[in-house]
This record gives structure tokens, C-alpha cells and sequence, in this order.
């Protein structure tokens, strides 16, 4: 059987930077891709603004009202002023999770160094712009009220712990979700050339797996939606954190 | 009501007073029906929809998250000030109770939605 890791190796297509290795790599290009069509579906949909919307127009209007119902409904009007932030992040999960579902094509998002980067560029945003609005008041998010004094340190312990521990179980649950949908993928998809090579009767075997692998992909297209979505709600609610701290 | 630039030039002014109280009136409608959804918090949440090994990764993630940033913050301290292995020792449990805080945070935010 075929290696089923092997399908996140990463290759160099244009190599740069010599011994530190900043190579143009298979990664950076569906990165640029991803972010290519979103620019395009956006560009394209405005491009000809109608009443009644286009296609294309009701697309984006669709992704627009979605990303701005879920900050207002988590946030608020205040956190209008992420939009751009959490509307980028939603398209780029969402956008390289679906390219990386058609056969062949690389998934961004099953490198946890991306996640990472991107779980990091939210945990920093809330920190920084947590004390820029708030001063101080930004530590109130840790100590939470109505708890009395003689183990209010220990509990200021633990919630510092939890706000760290944020960016690794934020970055961690796409990752996870998208290796192991591929991984799957790829194993079940590995059991219909296996059983294809044993003659009719393994033909008939192999419709099993095959029939499976069609409606894991079906499963999967919902992961990649939802796991953008998931995504997209925790910035919301660390966000809000920065925004209201004190619970 | 300035949508009304689609119109034909050549209307008489009752049919476009008809059709602007139309307007208004769905207006009025669609302001209701909108005021009204948000007031229910946003249907379903799609967690209930999605597979429960969806459920299962997050919740996971959630604990050994914080275990995980306890152990570093108590061997990080250990390394530094040469208190081995008392920092591992209280970082760890205080990882641990962080990581179910935030387990029980994350399960309860699905189950605030649904009632």
C-alpha cells in the first residue's frame, strides 16, 4: 500500500535562499492560490454591482453576510472593525481546505505550522489591541468575579493557562481535521486499487470502499466548511475578549 | 425606496405610488422577519450537525492543550530556575485544571446555544 503521508510531503518548486532553505514551495503556491481566487470571486463579484445579484454577485454576498452575521452575533456592531481580519481568515481556511479536496491538489491547512501561524496572528491581535483599548482593564479578563480572595490567585493560575493554551488547541483542531479527513481519504480510496487488482471477485469487493470514499468526500467538503466556521466563531469569541474583557 | 430607478419612464404617478407602498410595506416586513431571527440566536448550531469525531477532536484538543502549556510553562521553569521538579510538578496540575476548564467552557457553549 501507498505511503498515505506522503501526500503532505512539501516540494520545493522554485528554490531560493540556498542554505536556509526560502524556497518557493508547493505550499506557498496554493497558499497563493487561495488567496488568487478569493481575490478573484471578490474583484469578479463587484466588478458589475446589480440589484439582482449575478451568480458570482450572490456568492460573495452570501460569504459577506455570513463572516458579518457571525461577528455581530458573537461580537457585536463594535466588532465590525475586525471584519476584515475574520473575513480573510474565513476565506483562506475555506478556500484552501476546498482546493485541497480536489484529487491531487495540496491541503494548506494540514500543516500545523500554518495553523500555528495563523491561531499566533489571532492570539497576538487580541493581546495587543486587549491593552491598547483597555490599559490595564485587559487583566480583568483573568480574574473573574465573585470569587473569594483566598483562592483567587490559584484560579488567576489557571485562567492565565487557559488563555495560553488558546492559540494551541485553536490551531491544533483544523490541523487534526483536515490530516486525519485526507488520511482517511486516502486509505479507503488505497483499498479500491488493492481489492481492483484481485480479479472479479475483488471487483465486486472493491464497490464497498468505493462507495465509502464518495461519501467521505461529501464528508469531507463538510469538515472543510465547518472547520473554517469553527475557525472563524473562536476568533470571534477571543476577539470579544479583547473588546470586553471581565467576563 | 430610491430602487425604484428600474421603473419604466412612462408610469403613471398612482401606479408608482402603489408600488412604493408595496415597497414599504415589504420593507416593513423584511425588517420584522430579520429583528425576529436574530432574536433566536442563529438556528442550529452547526456543531449538532457535524459528525460527533468532530465534537470528539475539539473537546480533546481543548484538554490536552492545557496540560500541554502547564508542562512547558513547569520544565521551562525548571530549566531557568534550577527548582527541578517542583515547577513541573505544580504547572502540570495547574495545566490540567486548565485543560478542563476549558473543556467544560468549550462543551458548554454548544449546550447554551441549544436551550
Amino acid at each position: 500500500m501507498a505511503d498515505p503521508i506522503h501526500q503532505f510531503q512539501i516540494k520545493p518548486l522554485l528554490p531560493l535562499g540556498g542554505d536556509i532553505h526560502l524556497d518557493f514551495t508547493n505550499s506557498s503556491f496554493y497558499m497563493l492560490l487561495a488567496v488568487g481566487i478569493t481575490g478573484a470571486l471578490m474583484l469578479g463579484a463587484t466588478a458589475s454591482r446589480r440589484i439582482v445579484p449575478s451568480r458570482i454577485q450572490s456568492v460573495a454576498e452570501l460569504a459577506y453576510e455570513f463572516v458579518a452575521d457571525t461577528i455581530r452575533n458573537t461580537i457585536g456592531e463594535g466588532g465590525m472593525k475586525f471584519f476584515p481580519l475574520v473575513f480573510s481568515l474565513f476565506m483562506f481556511i475555506l478556500v484552501s481546505n476546498v482546493v485541497g479536496l480536489i484529487p491531487y491538489q495540496f491541503t494548506v491547512m494540514s500543516h500545523i505550522i500554518v495553523t500555528a501561524a495563523l491561531a499566533l496572528l489571532v492570539f497576538f491581535t487580541v493581546i495587543i489591541y486587549g491593552f491598547w483599548k483597555n490599559g490595564l482593564h485587559f487583566f480583568n479578563l483573568f480574574v473573574p468575579k465573585g470569587i473569594p480572595i483566598y483562592i483567587l490567585p490559584l484560579i488567576v493560575f489557571i485562567e492565565v493557562l487557559s488563555f495560553l493554551s488558546r492559540p494551541i488547541s485553536h490551531s491544533v483542531r483544523l490541523f487534526a481535521n483536515m490530516l486525519a479527513g485526507h488520511i482517511t481519504l486516502f486509505v479507503f480510496a488505497s483499498f479500491v486499487t488493492m481489492l481492483g487488482g484481485l480479479g472479479v471477485l475483488g471487483w465486486f469487493g472493491a464497490t464497498l470502499p468505493l462507495a465509502l470514499t464518495v461519501a467521505l468526500v461529501g464528508l469531507e467538503l463538510l469538515v472543510a466548511f465547518l472547520q473554517a466556521y469553527v475557525f472563524t466563531i473562536l476568533t470571534c469569541i477571543y476577539l470579544n475578549d479583547a473588546l470586553h474583557p471581565g467576563h | 425606496m430610491p430602487d425604484n430607478a428600474h421603473n419604466e419612464p412612462g408610469n403613471h404617478s398612482s401606479d408608482e405610488a402603489a408600488l412604493s407602498a408595496r415597497l414599504r410595506r415589504l420593507g416593513d416586513e423584511l425588517g420584522r422577519e430579520r429583528s425576529s431571527r436574530a432574536q433566536e440566536t442563529e438556528g442550529p448550531p452547526p456543531e449538532s450537525v457535524s459528525s460527533g469525531m468532530a465534537r470528539g477532536i475539539r473537546l480533546s484538543t481543548e484538554l490536552v492543550a492545557g496540560v500541554l502549556v502547564g508542562a512547558l510553562i513547569g520544565w521551562g521553569l525548571d530549566r531557568w530556575l534550577g527548582i527541578s521538579p517542583w515547577g513541573l510538578i505544580v504547572f502540570l496540575l495547574l495545566g490540567f485544571a486548565a485543560g478542563v476548564l476549558n473543556v467544560v467552557r468549550a462543551a458548554g457553549e454548544g449546550s447554551n446555544n441549544r436551550t
